[in-house]
C-alpha cells in the first residue's frame, strides 16, 4: 500500500477516509522494539502525570544547586546537537548542490524536525510554569537580553523552517500537486533561514552557560563554549546520520532502491571524511582553549582524568577511526566511529550541563529512574512517529514520478 | 526595557571611563550617582547572631520560622522556605557571624538570564521576581553566581524564591523587615552611594576592626548588598572567584554577534548557491 493508491478525487470525505486509513498501524505488532517501547512509554506517561500533580521534585532529583537535569541536559542540549545533521546536509544539498546526498536529505530533515518538536516537549515538561511559556512568545514580556530567549525563539522558527523543508514530502503523500509546487519553491528560503538559525542556536545552547563562569569546572568552561558547541554539532549531527542510516537501512530495507543502497556506501565514506576533519578542527580549538586557559594544573585531578577520557576516548579515537574508515573504504569502521562520537557528544554535553556544573556541590545530582524513563520515553515516541511517517510518506523511498525533477 | 537600556549605556559608560581613567572603581562609583540604587550595608562586626533578621524575614514573607541556629562548622543554606540565614565562622578574629541572602546585583545575572523579565532589577535597586511572568525554566538559578534563587520543586505551581529586599514594604515607605528589626544595627538601609561612603568611613576610622574591603562594591559588577568584615572574606565563606565585571557582560559578545550572523550567513549562503547554480547550469549545457 503506497500513497499512490489514493484516488485522485479531491472530495473532502475521501481525504478524511484516506487519512483515517493511514492512521491505522501497519505491519507486525509484536516486534522487539514494540515490546520494549510500549511499556516504557506507558510508565513514562504515568510519571509525567505525577509530575504535573505533585511538582517536578516528585519524580526528579534536580536540586537547588543543580537545577537542570537529564531532561534539559540530555533531551534538549544533547539532542539538539544530534539534530545538527539536518542543517549540514541541507547546506550540502541545496546550497552546495551536491546531488549525491539527495537521497538522505529528506530523512535527515524529518529526523531533525521530530527531534526539535520532541525536545521542545521535553523543555515544556521541565518548566515549572509551562502555562506562562507564551509570555516570551507573544511579546508581552521580551527578555531580549537573555540567551535563553534567543534560543527559544530560534527553536520555534527552526521548527517552522524544517516543516517547510519537509512539506513537499507531505504534499507528495497527499497527492497535492499544486501545493507541492508552491512548497518546493519555498525550500531554498527555508534552508537558508534554517542554517542561519542553526548556527545561532547550536552555539546558543553553549552560550546558555556563559554566565555560570565559576560554576562549571574550568576544564569545561571557557568563553568559547558557543564555538565548541557549534563545531561539535557538525560531527555530532553527521555521526547521527551515519548511525541512524545504518539502522534504517535494515529496518526499512524494502523502501530503499538498490541504486540508493550503493550510493549510501559512498555517502558514508564522504561523511566520515567530513567528521574526521571537523573533529580535527574541534580538537585544535580544544587545545587552544586548554593552553589559553592555563588548564595544566587541573589535569592531575579526578576531573582532569575525566576530561582526558572525553577528549582522547571520544574525540581523538573516533577521529582516527573515521580517518581509517575512509582510507580503507571500510563502512563498518565508520559506523563504529559514529557510535563513539555519539557517546562522546553525550558525555560532553552532560559534562557541561550537569556533571561539571557545580562539580563542587555538596550533593551531587544523579538522575532518578523516573527521569530516565521519561527521557527515554520521549525518544521512543519520537521513533514511533518517525516509523509511522517513513512507512507512509515518500521519505526513504522515491518520490512519485510526477514530483521527480521538481526538487529545488 | 528602560532599565535595560540604561544598564546598557551604563556598561558603555563604564567601559569608556575605564579606558579613560584606567581605574574601574572610580568609574563605577561615578556611574552610581546617576542611578541611586537603594542598598543595605551589613556590618558583621556588629552582628551578634541573634537571628532576629531571620525571624522577621520569615514573618514578613509568611514563611516558617527557623528552628536551627548559627553554629560554627555548620553551613546553613537559604532554601525555598528561607530567604536569609546567619552562619557562624571560626576566624582569625574569633567567631564571626555572617548573614546571607540575595546580593541584589547592579547588573544581575538572574535578570539577564530571564527570558520573560520575571526576574527584574527595579530602578529602586531591589531585584524582584514576578510570579505572573515566570515560566519556571530555572535559568536564573543556573546563572546566579551566588546560587541565590531557589525553586519550589514540590509544588505543581512552583515559585522562584529569593530575598526581594522587601520591595513591597519599601513601596509603602517602610524599611526592609530585617533592617527594621536588627537590634545591633548591623544592618543599615540607604542609597548605595551613601552606604559605600559610610562603609569607607568605618574602615578609615577604625582600621583595626575591619578588613579593608567592602564586599559588593565591585564584586559581580557591584551589588546592593554591601558587607564589612573583620577578616578576609574567604574566612567567612565568601567566594573569592567572583569576578568584578558584571556577569551579563559575559554573554554580550554572543548576543551582539547575533545580528551580524543574521546578515552575513544568509548572504554568504545565497552567494554560494548562486555560484554552484551557475556552475551546474554550465555543466548541464555541456552535457
Ligand atoms: S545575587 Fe543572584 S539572585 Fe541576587 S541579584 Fe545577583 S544574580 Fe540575581
Ligand atoms: S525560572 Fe522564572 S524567573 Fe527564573 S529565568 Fe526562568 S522565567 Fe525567569
Amino acid at each position: 500500500m503506497t500513497s499512490s493508491a489514493f484516488p485522485l478525487k479531491k472530495e473532502k470525505r475521501s481525504v478524511w477516509r484516506f487519512l483515517l486509513s493511514e492512521l491505522k498501524p501497519r505491519g507486525k505488532w509484536i516486534t522487539p522494539f514494540n515490546v520494549i517501547s510500549i511499556p516504557v512509554m506507558l510508565v513514562g506517561a504515568a510519571i509525567i502525570i505525577i509530575r504535573f500533580i505533585n511538582g517536578i521534585g516528585a519524580v526528579s532529583n534536580v536540586n537547588q544547586d543543580i537545577p537542570w537535569g537529564v531532561w534539559k541536559g540530555f533531551n534538549v542540549i544533547t539532542g539538539v546537537a544530534f539534530a545538527g545533521g539536518a542543517y549540514i546536509l541541507t547546506f550540502v544539498v541545496y546550497v552546495l548542490k551536491v546531488e549525491k546526498f539527495h537521497s538522505i536529505v529528506r530523512v535527515t530533515v524529518l529526523n531533525g524536525f521530530l527531534a526539535y518538536v520532541f525536545y521542545a516537549g521535553a523543555l515544556v515538561l521541565d518548566l515549572g510554569k509551562p502555562w506562562n511559556i507564551f509570555n516570551p512568545i507573544i511579546g508581552n514580556n521580551f527578555g531580549a537580553n537573555s540567551v535563553l530567549f534567543l534560543v527559544a525563539w530560534h527553536f520555534l522558527l527552526y521548527i517552522i523552517a524544517q516543516a517547510i523543508e519537509f512539506s513537499p514530502a507531505v504534499a507528495e503523500w497527499l497527492n497535492a500537486r499544486r501545493a507541492h509546487k508552491i512548497l518546493s519553491g519555498l525550500t531554498l528560503g527555508a534552508v537558508i533561514f534554517g542554517i542561519t538559525l542553526s548556527t545561532l542556536h547550536q552555539s546558543g545552547l553553549g552560550a546558555l552557560f556563559l554566565m555560570a563562569k565559576e560554576k562549571i569546572h574550568p576544564l569545561w568552561y571557557s568563553e568559547f563554549i558557543p564555538l565548541l558547541f557549534l563545531m561539535s554539532s557538525v560531527f555530532a549531527g553527521l555521526s547521527m546520520v551515519i548511525f541512524e542510516g545504518s539502522i534504517s537501512e535494515r529496518v526499512f530495507a524494502d523502501q530503499i532502491t538498490s541504486e540508493n543502497k550503493k550510493q549510501r556506501k559512498d555517502i558514508i565514506l564522504i561523511l566520515s571524511r567530513v567528521c574526521a576533519f571537523s573533529m580535527f578542527v574541534y580538537l585544535f580549538m580544544q587545545i587552544l582553549v586548554f593552553a589559553h586557559g592555563h588548564r595544566w594544573e587541573y589535569i592531575n585531578t579526578p576531573m582532569g582524568y575525566w576530561f582526558l577520557i572525553e577528549i582522547f576516548g571520544f574525540v581523538v579515537l573516533p577521529m582516527l577511526l573515521f580517518l581509517l574508515s575512509f582510507k580503507r573504504a571500510n563502512i563498518m569502521l565508520a559506523k563504529v566511529a559514529a557510535v563513539f562520537t555519539i557517546l562522546g557528544i553525550i558525555l560532553n554535553r552532560l559534562n557541561v550541563s550537569i556533571i561539571a556544573f557545580r562539580w563542587d556541590a555538596a550533593v551531587h545530582y544523579v538522575p532518578s529512574w523516573m527521569e530516565i524513563v521519561v527521557a527515554v520515553s520521549i525518544i521512543f515516541v519520537e521513533i514511533w512517529i518517525f516509523r509511522w511517517v517513513i512507512n507512509r510518506l515518500p521519505v526513504l523511498r522515491e518520490s512519485p514520478s510526477w514530483a521527480k525533477n521538481k526538487h529545488a | 526595557m528602560s532599565i535595560n537600556r540604561r544598564n546598557f549605556f551604563k556598561v558603555l559608560g563604564v567601559t569608556g571611563a575605564t579606558i579613560a581613567l584606567g581605574q574601574e572603581a572610580q568609574a563605577k562609583s561615578a556611574s552610581e550617582e546617576v542611578t541611586e540604587f537603594k542598598a543595605i550595608l551589613y556590618d558583621s562586626t556588629r552582628c551578634v547572631g541573634c537571628q532576629t533578621c531571620e525571624f522577621s524575614c520569615a514573618e514578613a514573607h509568611n514563611l516558617p520560622a527557623p528552628e536551627d541556629f548559627p553554629e560554627v562548622g555548620v553551613i546553613r543554606k537559604t532554601s525555598e522556605k528561607r530567604r536569609t540565614v546567619v552562619n557562624a565562622y571560626d576566624t582569625s578574629a574569633g567567631e564571626v557571624y555572617v548573614k546571607r541572602q540575595c546580593m541584589h546585583c547592579n547588573h544581575p545575572a538572574c535578570g539577564a538570564a530571564c527570558l520573560t523579565q520575571a526576574m527584574q532589577k527595579t530602578k529602586e535597586g531591589p531585584v524582584i521576581w514576578r510570579e505572573d511572568k515566570c515560566m519556571g525554566c530555572r535559568y536564573c538559578m543556573i546563572s546566579c553566581p551566588f546560587d541565590v534563587p531557589k525553586f519550589e520543586y514540590n509544588s505543581p505551581n512552583p515559585k522562584i524564591t529569593k530575598c526581594n529586599m522587601c520591595f513591597e514594604r519599601q513601596q509603602e515607605g517602610k524599611l526592609p523587615a530585617c533592617v527594621e528589626n536588627c537590634p545591633g544595627e548591623a544592618l543599615v538601609f540607604g542609597t548605595r552611594r551613601e552606604l559605600i561612603a559610610e562603609a569607607r568611613r568605618r574602615i578609615v576610622e577604625n582600621p583595626d576592626a575591619y578588613y579593608p574591603h567592602i564586599y559588593g562594591e565591585n564584586e559581580a559588577g557591584g551589588t546592593s548588598f554591601l558587607y564589612l568584615s573583620p577578616v578576609p572574606f574567604e574566612e567567612i565563606g565568601f567566594s573569592t572567584t567572583i569576578q568584578n565585571a558584571s556577569y551579563p557582560a559575559l554573554t554580550k559578545g554572543f548576543l551582539y554577534s547575533v545580528p551580524a550572523v543574521f546578515v552575513l550567513v544568509p548572504s554568504v549562503l545565497l552567494g554560494i548557491h548562486k555560484a554552484t547554480k551557475s556552475n551546474l547550469d554550465k555543466n548541464n549545457q555541456h552535457d
